[in-house]
This record gives C-alpha cells, structure tokens and sequence, in this order.
C-alpha cells in the first residue's frame, strides 16, 4: 500500500475535499490510472501538472519509477524557475 | 575564492576557469543577438498599446493605417487562431495558452496601460510609427486597480467576470481578483503560537521589480509560402517559443523552426513570448518576414515584472531560540492574467528551516499592471524576505546571534520540507558555518555601520534535455546543446565533455542548436542547465568513449573489456598484444573502417536536482542627509554542490546579490492614480550601477556534491537573489532603530523613518 | 523623411552612409553600416549599452543624431581588435569572466578604453563612477572592474616597455 499525501488544493477539489490515500500500485504509472479510475480528473491532473516526492525526493514526468511497498508518496505542484 | 576544506575531485578540467568557448564573440560585438539579425526584405514591426490601465475596447479602425503606402499587413487578436484552451509550462507557473495569446493581442479588453491591441509590419520604422497612429481604437474606460491588498478589497474594479477564487470552498458564487487560494499547513501552527514563550510578527509588503535584462525583447519572423516558418528569436527557450507560438497560430510544431539568438539576459522574463506569435502573424499575413524589436518603455509598460506582495507572518518560538511554528498569508500579484508565483513563495517561505507545525496561506490576485513573468527563484525572495526578518526580530528579542540562530533552526539532512519533499545533499549549515568563520562577519564596523545577514533556498530542477556529442575527424569535439546560454553554460558543457573524454578544454567546443537541429529541452532556467542539459552532454560523452573502446578493441582484435580509457587515450590491457596507444585523434582518423561517424545523441528528463542554500552577509551605512543607503561590504555564501566552472558560479551569486540589493533598495514601479507607470525607463527605474556597489565577496561551499549528477553539480542560478532583500534590511533597520516592513528602502522612505520628513 | 550624405571615419576607415529624419548613430551604425556589435538598450542615454568614442570622447550613440557624425572620427567595438589581436581589456574581461550574457560588453569596453585612454592609473573608485554610465545586470560589477584594473596595469608595463 502507498500512502499519498498533498497539500494542493486542486487535487482536494477532484478528490471531494480528501488530501490523504491509500493507493495500491506498484510504479508511478499505476498510482495515477489507480487515482484517475477513483477521481476522474484527478490522474490527468497529477501528470499535466504535478510534481511527486516518493519517500521525500522529488520526481516529474518519471512514470515508470517504481514505488516500494508502503513508501509515502507526497503530490506538489510542478517547479520551474526563472 | 572556492572553499579550500571542498577538493575539486582530481578532476583535469572540472573546477578550472578556461576561458569560455564563445568568448570572444562577446567582447568583438560578433555575437548575434535578437535584434542583430537580418533578412532580405525585412519589415519593420511595431505594436499599438492601450493608454489606460483598464478599458473595454470597443472598436479597432485600422482602415485609415491600411491605406498608409508602405504598410504590409496588420493584425490584432482576431489573426490569432487558438484552438481549445490549454496549459503550456511557462516560468513559475503553467500558464494557460489563453492568458499568453490574449497577453500578446487583446481580445475584449485592455487590462493594463501597454497592454498590446494591435500590430502594423511596414517597410520603414517611420511608416510603421505612423501607421500606429493611425489605427483609431475606441476604448469604454473601465475604473481600475493597482495594488495587491485593495484588488482583494471588496468592491475593487474586477478584471474577469469568468473568475472564480479557486481552492475556495464552497466556491464564491461572484467573480472577483483572486484567482486561487492555495493552503499548505501542518501540525497545529494556531495552538503552538497561542501557547508560544515569545512571538514575533509583522506585515511586509514587497513591490513589482523588473528582470532588468539589458536587451529589449526581439525577434524576426519569417513565413513561407509553403507554411513552414523560421523565427529568430532572443528567448530562454527556443522549444518554449516553439510550442508558444505555434499553438496560438495553430500551425504543426514541424513547421516552425526557431533559431535562439545570443540573449542579452532573461533572469526568468524570456521564458514566455510576448512577440513571435505577433511577429508570424504579420508575416503570414504578408509574406514577408518581420522583425519587432521592444522599445525600453514597451519593456516596462508590457513585459512582465515578478509580483509586489503583501505579507502578513507571525513566528513562535521557545526562550531558546527554537522556532517551534509559524503562520503566512502572502498576496501576491499576478498582473493582468492569473498565474503569480505565490504557491512558490508558501513551498520556499521555511525551507530552511525544520518548523514542525506550520501554516502557509497563499493568494493570488490580479489587478491592472502587466501579467508577471517567473524572475529568479519567483516567488522566493518576498516570502524570504518576510522570514528573514522576523527571525532577525527573533534573534534581537532573545540576544542571539543571528547566524547561531538560524544554525539552532537549520534544515538538515533528511528533513521534511512543508511540500513533502525531502531534504537531502544539504549544506545550509556548513554555508551559515562559512558566513560566521568569513573575516567578514567579524570586521568591525564603523560609526553608523551596521550589519544584516540571511538566508535563502531554491529547489533547482531537473527536467527534459537533450545534447550530443560529435567528434571531429582531427580528433576534436564538437558539442551540441539544447539550451541557450544566458551566463556562460557552453564553457561548463565544453568542460564536463571534455573531462568526461579526457581531451584538452581547448579541442571542445560547444554550440547552442535550433529545433530543428537537436531534441527538445525545457528552457534555460530554474538552475538547470549545467545540471540536467549537463547530464545529457556527459551521458553522450560516455556513449562516444564506450563507442571509442569498442572501436579500439576491433582495431586491436581484442575484448573491449581489455581496453582502458584514460585521458583521452585507449590502451590495451590484454598481455598478449603489443600495441600502441591510440589517441582520439588516431581513432578518429580511422573512423569509417570502424563503423562510421564517431558520434552520441542524449535526449532525457533529469531527475535528482538538489536544492540550493545560500547566506549572505551586508554591512550598509546611511546618509542622514538624502536617505541613501551604501552597500560597504559584501559576502555571498552557497551550497553549489560542485562548481564546474567556478569563476562563472562566482559572477551568479555576484549578479544575484546586486539584483537583489536593487530589489531591496531602489527598485519599484510607480503608478498615477489613473494607473499609468511614471517610471518607464532606467533613469527612474533605479537599478544598481558600478559605483553603487563594492566588490562582491564570494565563498562556494562544495561539501556536499550532489550524487545525481556525474560531477556533483546543482544549480546555482537563482538562489543567490533570495538573502539579499533580507539581508540587506537587517542592516538598515538597525541604523534605523526600527524593523522596516516596506521594500523598497528607498531614500524616502529611509528619511521618514529617521524622523526627517 | 529626408535623409543626407553623410561621411565620417570609422573604426580607420572612411565610410559613407545616410542618415537623416530622426535616425541616431546608433541607428546608423546598426542599420546602414551593419555594425550591429553596438546595442540599443534603452535610446535614452541611460544604460550605456551604446557606448562608442567619437572624436575621443565617449558617447552614447544613441544620443547623437546620424547626420551629426559628419566629419567624425568614431571607434566602436569591432574596431577594438587590431588585425585579429585582442585589446587588453577584451582579454582580461575574457580571462576573468567579466561577462555573462554580454549584452552590455561592447558598451562597457567601449567606455573603459575611453577612460583608459585619459587615466591609465584609476582607482578602484573611478573605475566605478566612470563605468556607472554603463548597466550591467548579469555581474554584479564585481569581475568587470578587476578586470578593468587589471588590463590598466597591463597597458602600463607595455608603455614602459615601449
């Protein structure tokens, strides 16, 4: 089981106001189709417009990055700089 | 100026200062820049641009312009031909593609004083002037807001009537300026200052500042006749002008191809377009190519500043010094269009500091001034400056040391950031350890001196990047690079590939390729060149040497497991043989009995940035007098992980520190009560000059390289703008003898603080 | 727009160009004779990124209209290299990494060789009150005026020498 967490506000919106899960998937690919069969919209938004910390470090657009059992998972917006 | 306890790694030409591969250009006035380029037939483009800072626009008569002999075309926002809407990364935040059109050509409404209405191409630059002004435009002037705090006021003149505060629950049934609200909290930040042994707070407020690059916004378009257009452009991202302005004109990515001028700065403000689409439209409307050029007003009154804030903080903390929580409110502006980099500030506001119970409010709000464009860690050095503050009140309060203060409170390995990412590859303590060791920190002060520090964070990124590696039939090399280079990049690529297949920095060179030329790149920006664009030179690199060995190996019948690569020479390990050596030149020369050109292409997404810290130390004086401020003294300290080119890291903490005293100091832009800026030009808008700075001191701290990158490198770009606005009013506010809450220090408002006026 | 023969020297050599209606020398300089090493940064007068010597006084191009250029002798960054050889401050600003996007580089050069010309032992200080005509926003000035120092003490020894 991965344990996703957010502090976004958009994701709270998709996911009926829930800012914690618990998810079964094995790569990043997975926890987003698994996110995106529960709350329409809100697989969509993690690939377009999301960032993920898997068990603190910070990946974007790494799909097929494994994700270990029981590792936590925090969703934050994408970075740029200037 | 390295820090000598951090070694170079043994490496031949990483850590050395060569001088850059495309030098010289520079210092000829070779090197092509935006408006350097030319092409037959080349029109002259010019924009028309709302006088008021919010109007309906009712009617646009071009009928008068056309008839103008030499006028060749004129567009508005109906040429323009956006499809569905949609979000493109630009800078700080997506933006949506909607927003970025409607910026460049206006549809139903000016929403700021220079916001773009219409474009004339003709064949001199006096007919196009004329033409503008005959272009007759009927506006219904609509009242207007300026300021961050009275846009959020209710009532406030509201700019879109289509928007609705998101992150708002339920969501607010009127439209209004606040575009989003953005929470990020945890533990019980309320409670913990309720029970708190000492709180501190205060309200900031930050003004709008300009990128202040030096080269106006440029670019030449071209559109043939068949479709397939070239356009020439001063960008930080020829892949970003791209996908920009081929989708707000609906035309195939393949069918445009743009070619990256020399830049003359960016700092984050050429990371969108405010030019190409209108400068193709023309061009497609006309059949000749166009080029459009900004005038510094244009730059000021329509290219985008980063946002002015309004901050409220209030910080909790134990008698010793323990800053146990905090809660921020940060309002920041957007501009015209949603999209400031507010959410930014609320992830870096305590990123250095490990606070358990935290409570970070964000909103972002539009009001009448141009849109904002990302600007050097956007969203940082406000909240920074807001936090470096009221530790500073913290460290007063309790008879602290400041920087013992902030080492009681510093991040450090494997904490957890308010977003969720975790610490890691850190050197914050070691960088507040430089700054406290520096003789800096411990000269004395004169009479009337005194001395600020702070600190500050970026998250650096990684992301898409592609380069190859070529190597010439002499036996030198060529290297291809996705990524304009804004501060010198192409020497640190030249040396990361020529330490990685051991020749002499000086048979490197390194070019900076279209797209057509070479895979697609993310931008130069966000710290990320010499990190994931270097990752890509070096992985191409390694291709050419597994490619070298292989070679060798048929050469000499032997395994390739039996070859050694050492300084840019094979040798063969196998007992049995007895041969020379042979060189990359020698490989090279016999290149197409071996299997053909000798060459690698690395297209990736990097992942593994490693954040950045830096300290920064100022030692200022004030006239009684006239309310100047002088920098005496100053010392920038970083965490660079490794510094590739050190002198070039040097000048980005250097160029970082002067921007942000400029920031601190002089810099604003000032508004009429009909929304108009007065100060559209470098005379009033005050940036620093040679002599309003003294030599900037800089200590690299190279201890803890990061892992993810073959040379240890994380970006160093941005960080070093984000202590200065802190720093630098420490020191103020103590000459002062009182906490100054207003940026900028202007000599106005440092004279009411004294008492004087 | 009226525009007049104008003929002037530069960089060495005789030129002859038009100018006329409103147009600068800097205009002139970029548009008709191709020069385009010389850059707009504001038209103003403000930034220095125009920065050219004419008749041995620094100048912002920008400010001087074309047909003013008549008779003029003007220097601008191309003719900074002699026959290929780099001017000491071009090499020292290479050497020491005294540019970064290099925009303002031809301008800076410009105005340092302007005041090395006249004060070939300035001070740190007039260095900088000298250069303060000339923005930079990448560097932080800091490399700029070393190696503005250090190329005069590199024109000195070779004075000596001579």
């Amino acid at each position: 089981m991965v344990r996703v967490l957010t502090i976004s506000a958009d994701v709270r919106e998709l996911a009926g106001g829930r800012d914690v899960f618990e998810v079964e998937a094995e790569t990043v690919a997975g926890l987003i189709s698994r996110l995106e069969a529960q709350f329409p919209g809100l697989g969509h938004l993690i690939e377009e417009k999301m960032a993920l910390a898997i068990d603190g470090e910070i990946f974007q657009d790494a799909p097929g990055e494994r994700l270990r059992p029981e590792c936590e998972v925090v969703l934050i917006p994408r970075i740029a700089g200037g | 100026m390295s820090d000598p306890s951090g070694s170079n790694g043994g490496y031949r030409v990483i850590g050395s200062r060569p001088v850059r591969p495309d030098g010289v250009d520079k210092v000829t006035g070779r090197a092509q820049f935006g408006a350097d380029f030319h092409l037959p037939g080349l029109l002259t483009g010019r924009i028309k641009r709302s006088p008021h800072a919010h109007a309906r626009i009712v009617r646009i008569d071009t009928a008068a312009a056309e008839r103008l002999a030499g006028v060749k075309a004129i567009v508005t926002a109906a040429d323009f031909d956006l499809e569905a809407a949609g979000e493109i990364e630009a800078g700080e935040s997506a933006s949506a593609i909607r927003d970025v059109a409607a910026n460049c050509l206006a549809r139903a409404k000016a929403l700021y004083q220079g916001h773009a209405v219409a474009a004339v191409a003709a064949t001199s630059p006096e007919i196009a002037a004329e033409a503008i002004d005959l272009i007759a435009v009927t506006y219904e002037v609509l009242p207007h807001v300026i300021d961050v705090d009275e846009a959020m006021a209710p009532g406030a003149p509201v700019l879109h009537d289509d928007m609705f505060t998101r992150g708002v629950s339920p969501r607010p049934g009127t439209a209004s300026n606040v575009a989003q609200r953005h929470v990020m909290s945890r533990g019980d930040a309320a409670g913990m200052l309720a029970a708190a042994d000492i709180v501190v707070e205060g309200r900031y407020t930050t003004a709008a500042v300009h990128q202040g690059y030096i080269e106006p916004h440029a670019c030449v378009a071209s559109w043939g006749a068949d479709g397939q257009s070239l356009i020439w452009s001063s960008s930080q991202g020829q892949f970003l002008v791209r996908a920009m302005t081929a989708r707000i004109l609906n035309i195939p990515l393949s069918d445009l191809k743009v070619i990256p001028a020399e830049i003359g700065g960016g700092f984050g403000g050429k990371t969108t377009v405010y030019l190409e689409p209108v400068a193709l439209a023309l061009s497609r409307k006309c059949g000749r190519p166009v080029k459009i050029v900004m005038s510094r007003e244009e730059v000021f009154l329509a290219s985008g500043p980063t946002s002015g804030s309004s901050i409220d903080i209030r910080l909790a903390a134990r008698r010793d010094g323990t800053i146990t929580a905090a809660e921020m409110t940060l309002r920041y502006q957007a501009g015209a269009f949603p999209g400031s980099p507010v959410h930014l500030g609320c992830m870096t506001a305590f990123a250095c500091y490990d606070v358990e119970h935290l409570s970070l409010i964000g909103y972002d709000v539009v009001s009448n001034r141009p849109k904002v464009a990302a600007y050097r860690a956007p969203g940082a050095p406000m909240a920074a400056f807001a936090v470096e503050s009221a530790i500073d009140d913290l460290a007063r309060q309790l008879s602290m040391d400041p920087i013992d203060l902030r080492i009681r409170n510093a991040v450090r390995d494997g904490a957890k950031t308010v977003y969720g990412a975790s610490v890691r590859s850190c050197a914050l303590v070691e960088t507040l350890e430089a700054i406290k060791s520096h003789p800096h920190y411990s000269a004395p002060l004169n009479p009337g001196q005194a001395r600020g520090v702070a600190a500050g964070f970026w998250f650096n990124i990684g992301g898409e990047s592609s380069a190859a590696v070529h190597i010439d039939e002499d036996g030198g090399a060529t290297v291809v690079s996705s990524n304009p280079d804004i501060g010198g990049s192409r020497a640190a690529m030249a040396m990361m590939a020529a330490e990685t297949l051991g020749l002499p920095i000086e048979r490197v060179r390194c070019t900076v390729a279209d797209t057509a030329s070479i895979g697609f790149s993310g931008s130069t920006g966000g710290s990320r060149v010499t990190f994931a664009t270097g990752m890509a030179v070096t992985e191409a690199a390694q291709k050419v040497v597994a490619d070298l060995r292989r070679r060798a190996a048929q050469i000499w019948e032997c395994d390739v497991a039996d070859v050694a690569w050492r300084d840019g020479v094979a040798t063969c390990l196998d007992p049995a043989k007895t041969v020379k050596p042979l060189s990359i030149a020698a490989l090279a020369a016999r290149s197409a009995k071996t299997g053909g050109p000798i060459a690698a292409e690395v297209a990736l997404n990097a992942q593994g940035a490693a954040a950045g810290y830096g300290v920064h130390v100022c030692d200022v004086e004030v006239d009684p007098e006239t309310g100047r401020t002088s920098i005496v003294r100053y010392t920038a300290a970083q965490d660079v992980g490794r510094a590739i080119h050190p002198a070039y890291v040097e000048g980005q903490l250097q160029g970082g520190a002067a921007q942000g005293v400029g920031w601190a100091l002089n810099e604003e832009y000032v508004y009429s009560p009909e929304g108009l800026l007065q100060n559209a030009g470098f005379l009033d808008y005050r940036m620093p000059v040679a002599s309003d700075l003294p030599m900037i001191d800089t200590v690299l701290v190279e201890t803890k390289p990061n892992p993810r990158h073959p040379y240890g490198a994380k970006g160093v770009g941005e960080v070093s703008i984000v202590p200065p606005l802190g720093a630098v009013s420490n020191a103020l506010s103590q000459i002062v003898g009182r906490r100054m809450t207003a940026l900028p220090l202007s000599p106005v408002r440092v004279l009411a603080a004294l008492g004087k006026i | 727009m009226s525009r007049t023969v104008v003929n002037a020297v530069v960089n060495g050599e005789a030129v002859t160009f038009l100018g006329g209606g409103g147009q600068s020398l800097l205009d002139a300089l970029r548009d008709e004779l191709r020069l385009t090493g010389t850059k707009e940064g504001c038209g103003t007068g403000d930034c220095g990124a125009c920065s050219v010597i004419v008749d041995g006084r620094l100048v912002c191009a920008c400010l001087m209209l074309a047909p003013e250029a008549e008779g003029r002798r003007i220097e601008t960054i191309e003719g900074l290299a002699e026959n290929g050889r780099l001017h000491p401050l071009q090499q020292q600003f290479l050497e020491q990494a005294a540019l970064q996007c290099g925009f303002c580089t031809p301008g800076l050069l410009m105005a340092a060789k302007a005041l090395l010309d006249h004060t070939p032992d300035p001070t740190e200080s007039q260095v900088r009150y000298w250069l303060a005509g000339n923005i930079c926003r990448c560097t932080g000035y800091d490399k700029v005026i070393r190696a503005v120092l250090d190329a005069a003490a590199q024109l000195r020894q070779a004075e000596k020498r001579s």
